[in-house]
């Protein structure tokens, strides 16, 4: 069976626009600290004509803000680069930890106004697999749309990785205390199971232990091993 | 003139620092607050003449913290200052009883002169 393009390509556009309107949202809110402070600045040159003695330890905090906001909009920028730069291949190689760190930092304003935290626990080895990049991020996206929109405010989602020779793994745990609302039926859906069949690997809400895992071959061929041993 | 009561709401505290010395600079009278729950209960202790706040919030967004706040003050004015408000967002914004919206970065100046508006405007109708 062929994956199922026609969602995935659906999914991937409401993906990309999620974390384009986040990103530039986050990067108008330094720049509106950047403009208050500059502002302030600016009154105070005024107060200064008009005869007010110069605060310079006041000036040096003003110009200390200015400068970490310029930090956490470069930062801001180089995660978007990463991300706009995840659909210029099909298929390249990704680091697991580093991947988990950009989602999460992605995904961070957005946890943040459902009063959730994010906490990646980089593998001990660097564990590299051969993939989608996008589809990938997609994928992990819409888990962590799922943990956050199933569990309630004031917790934290927890996000590893693991491998051996053929198969890596990533599991998001801290699903636990799940709404009134929840069904088991809705986690992987229609979207999830396409995602991960073009990936070549599997799905699986546990939720008896709060936790989703995603098993990815290392390798794109190693897909037909999975259906080998009957999944 | 007469000294404005503002209250201002965003989660962003150095924006919230620096936009309300600024506008303390130009005479109001401001108080700020950094998520949802602290507006409700300063605007439980205190009337104010308008409300400028983020369409953005942890906790609870800025359109329940604006239905909340306008239904205990249904005579307060409400300025939405938002990063990006869609048309969606903006309208539902409206419909809940905002007056005006205003993108990130704005100039202060110009939202001093809305307020101002808001309030004359109210002035005049009494």
């Amino acid at each position: 069976m062929n994956p199922q393009w026609d969602i995935i390509g659906s999914e991937g556009f409401k993906f990309m626009g999620k974390m384009n309107a986040s990103i530039s949202h986050e990067i108008k809110n330094v720049l509106a600290i950047i403009n208050e402070n500059a502002g302030l600045l600016e009154d105070f040159m005024l107060m200064v004509e008009k005869g007010v003695p110069l605060d310079s330890e006041r000036l040096k905090k003003l110009a200390d803000k200015i400068q970490s906001q310029i930090q956490r909009a470069d930062r801001i920028v180089k995660n978007m680069n990463t991300f706009a730069h995840s659909v210029d291949k099909t298929k390249g190689n990704v680091e697991l930890g580093e991947l988990l760190s950009l989602m999460t930092v992605l995904s961070q304003r957005l946890a943040a106004m459902k009063e959730l935290t994010f906490s990646v626990v980089p593998p001990p080895d660097p564990i590299t697999i051969t993939t989608h990049p996008f589809l990938l991020e997609n994928m992990i996206w819409l888990c962590l749309d799922f943990a956050m929109e199933m569990t309630g405010p004031g917790k934290s989602l927890h996000l590893t990785a693991d491998a051996d020779d053929q198969w890596a793994s990533i599991t998001i745990s801290g699903l636990d205390g799940l709404r009134d609302n929840f069904s088991s039926e809705i986690f992987p859906g229609k979207r999830e199971n396409a995602l991960m069949q073009a990936l070549g690997g599997r799905a699986v809400f546990d939720q008896s232990r709060g936790k989703i895992v995603l098993s990815l071959p290392r390798e794109p061929g190693a897909q037909k091993d999975l259906k080998a041993a009957g999944e | 003139m007469t000294e404005r009561k503002v209250l201002l709401i965003d989660d962003e505290l150095d924006f919230l620092e620096a936009l309300s010395e600024r506008m303390r600079n130009r005479g109001l009278n401001v108080a700020t607050a950094a998520s949802a729950k602290e507006a409700i209960q300063i605007a439980q202790r205190e009337t104010y003449d308008v409300l400028v706040l983020d369409l953005n919030m942890p906790e609870m967004d800025g359109l329940e913290t604006l239905k909340i706040l306008k239904g205990n003050n249904p005579g307060i004015h409400v300025i939405i200052l938002t990063g990006h408000a869609t048309v969606e967002k903006g309208i539902r914004a409206v419909l809940s009883g905002a007056e005006e919206i205003l993108e990130k970065p704005s100039n202060v100046d110009v939202l001093i002169r809305k307020i101002e508006k808001l309030v004359t405007k109210k002035m005049v109708k009494v």
